[in-house]
């Protein structure tokens, strides 16, 4: 009897294992450089904040967030006040989509695509991508915009940040090619890096504002549903006491 | 009082009756195991994806110009709208795991055989029709993957006859139209076939009476007396009880996805799915979602574009003829020899690999060979199975269930 029962749960063992294996074989299917962790927590408003105004004085220009409404940086601790003063440098309302008035017309002439919308941009490429992204981007004469990127090679965006960061050279050394920064920029690098990472913790908040909430609300549930079955299983075991 | 009441409905309609039918004097075999929690989590599942469905159809748009924008309105602007769409989201994919796991149960301990083959049959109309739910359900996001799988699909039928394949889209490409009447049969034309094919699998089951992981007959051993299955328990309460505890285990995994992995990898929610809609911009990689890939695979497998239609459907038909093709003398694999238990096990490996290749890119140098392999031991397992299950030492099978 115990062979059979053994054979079964090592048949449900290995599908577990080989389901759990796939999700994970997933994460790594971005293959090339090397992505880097981005410093994401929704729960952390100041650097939300900072990230919000970052996006608005150097991202908005050209790309739009057209699924998210201004209202949405009042999660983040901010008044209405503090929003419209601070944040919102068109004369949109607090209740408008985050617009921008460059058209998608001009934009293919100018850079040969439209810029994305970000509204929920941080789901498609990921955290860590985006983070990466925005620290790889180098100079390239070769480009229309001179600058190329390593993460996304011959992208059309041109490196808007460049004043912050500086100017980085792609370079070989000990046989591998890597990133050197030859000219500085405003800001130093530990400081350009916490920039980015505010910037990519916005980004990853304006994709799912509902982050938090989900997470927070989360423990409560599995809390409850953990009782719930040391419940059940009481239950079931008093009921079934007389079965043999 | 309430004898009274029970007793006016009663005459006008038989409610004790089907109470005492269906549950309290439905008896069951007192031996199910693990494996059986997954036909009335599958119902559960059904129930919550109509009820979830339901509240997302009230703020959705079935618009090509607003659907995708009218999926995250239910994200950020809806109260509690990301959770329902989680809920309908993970419950998709989660419906799928409950229905193979429900499916490998009917493998293992032989539901399928004689006289449970049209419970089968039924069951096997549900798995078609959920997968025709799935399919048309995934383009409603409007997203990149949605456009894409629904246009690699039906160009599958476009492969055999371009003139369905308009019929089906409405239009030359998948267009608003598509998305509209695809809309159409996912709220109501198959979730009301689901409904009665459902109903009809509960029939068929309470017409039989459940298998059980000995693959014997309880009926064969009644009480002299009450006629009652000397192994059987009423199903209330016994197995409304235990259910409540599979239900609870179930929620801790369904709810802990919702909660903390919406997209559980990118294999419930796909990150090009976060893309709107371009007609112009096909992806560099399109696969379907995890539960299609294992006949995804299939089908890339085989060179010849309608043999590999074929096979893709034939992969999946080829378990209606399951009843008739297990030439075995016992029913439940703790009962069956070597032979079948190296055959299932190798056909579960398969089907598993098969899923894997299905969701990588065919450009690889092993996908398209190892899934070969992997589809003929597929297809061995069910062509051969008339042969080795017959040939299979099987070992005695006892006169009443084990514990």
């Amino acid at each position: 009897m115990n062979h059979f029962k053994s054979w079964n749960h090592s048949l449900i063992q290995g599908v577990l294992i080989l389901f759990l294996g796939l999700s994970c074989a997933s994460v790594q299917a971005e293959e090339g450089v090397k992505l880097d962790k981005a410093p994401v927590d929704t729960s952390n408003f100041p650097s939300l904040q900072r990230g919000a105004q970052h996006f608005m004085n150097y991202c908005m220009n050209c790309h739009s967030a057209h699924l998210a409404r201004f209202d949405l940086l009042e999660q983040l601790g901010l008044s209405e006040k503090q929003v419209v003063q601070n944040l919102i440098l068109t004369d949109a309302k607090v209740a408008d989509y985050m617009t921008v008035v460059l058209k998608a017309k001009d934009a293919q002439n100018w850079f040969g695509v439209p810029p994305p919308d970000l509204s929920v941009e941080a789901r498609v490429h990921g955290a860590d991508w985006m983070y990466t992204y925005l620290r790889s981007f180098y100079r390239d004469d070769q480009r229309p915009s001179g600058w190329n990127n390593r993460v996304f090679p011959n992208v059309a965006m041109p490196h808007v940040l460049w004043a912050l960061q500086g100017q980085q050279e792609l370079q070989r050394q000990g046989g591998e090619d890597a990133l050197v920064l030859t000219q500085k920029g405003s800001l130093s690098p530990q400081e350009y890096d916490q920039f980015v990472g505010d910037l990519v913790n916005f980004l990853v908040f304006m994709s799912e504002p509902t982050r938090s909430a989900r997470l927070h609300l989360g423990l409560w549930v599995m809390g409850f549903l953990l009782i719930l079955f040391l419940v059940a299983r009481a239950l079931k075991r008093e009921f079934w006491k007389d079965i043999h | 009082m309430v004898s009274q009441v029970m007793g006016w409905i009663d005459e006008r309609f038989p409610l004790t009756k089907v109470w005492r039918e269906h549950l309290a004097e439905y008896y069951a075999p007192k031996n199910f195991n693990f494996w059986y929690y997954f036909g009335s989590l599958a119902l559960l599942v059904l129930v919550m994806q109509i009820v979830t469905g339901i509240f997302l159809t009230m703020n959705y748009k079935p618009d090509a110009r607003f659907a995708f924008a009218s999926v995250e309105y239910i994200m950020r602007d809806v109260n509690f709208g990301w959770l329902i769409r989680y809920m309908h989201s993970t419950g998709a994919s989660m419906f799928f795991v409950v229905v193979y796991l429900h499916m490998m149960r009917g493998i293992l301990y032989g539901s399928y055989r004689k006289p449970r083959e049209l419970l089968w049959i039924i069951g096997m109309a549900i798995y078609l029709c959920l997968m025709g739910e799935a399919f048309f359900g995934y383009l409603l996001p409007w997203g990149q993957m949605s456009y894409w799988g629904a246009q690699v699909i039906v160009s599958l039928v476009d492969a055999i006859s371009p003139e369905v394949a308009l019929w089906i889209r409405g239009d030359y490409v998948i267009s608003d139209a598509t998305l509209n009447r695809f809309f159409a049969f996912h709220v109501i034309a198959l979730p009301l076939v689901l409904l009665v094919l459902v109903f009809l699998h509960i029939v068929a089951l309470h017409q039989v009476g459940s298998n059980n992981p000995d693959g014997i007959e309880i009926k064969n051993h009644k009480d002299p007396v009450s006629h009652i299955p000397l192994d059987g328990i009423p199903f209330h309460p016994y197995y409304t009880v235990k259910d409540i505890v599979g239900v609870s285990g179930y929620f801790i995994a369904y709810f802990g996805i919702i909660f903390f992995l919406p997209e559980m990898g990118g294999y419930f929610l796909e990150e090009n799915n976060f893309i709107p809609a371009d007609p112009l911009k096909t992806p560099p990689h399109i696969a379907p979602l995890w539960y299609f890939t294992p006949f995804y695979a299939i089908l890339r497998a085989i060179p010849q574009k309608q043999l590999g239609i074929a096979a893709m459907g034939l992969a999946v038909l080829i378990f209606f003829l399951l009843p008739w093709l297990d030439r075995g003398v016992v029913k439940s694999v703790r009962y069956r020899g070597t032979l079948y238990k190296s055959a299932l096990t190798a056909f579960v490996l398969s089907f598993l690999v098969l899923g894997y290749l299905g969701t990588q890119e065919p450009t690889i140098w092993y996908v398209n060979p190892i899934a070969r392999v992997c589809a003929g031991i597929y297809f061995g397992f069910f062509l051969l199975m008339p042969i080795y299950s017959r040939l299979d030492k099987t070992k005695p099978v006892p006169e009443r269930v084990t514990s």
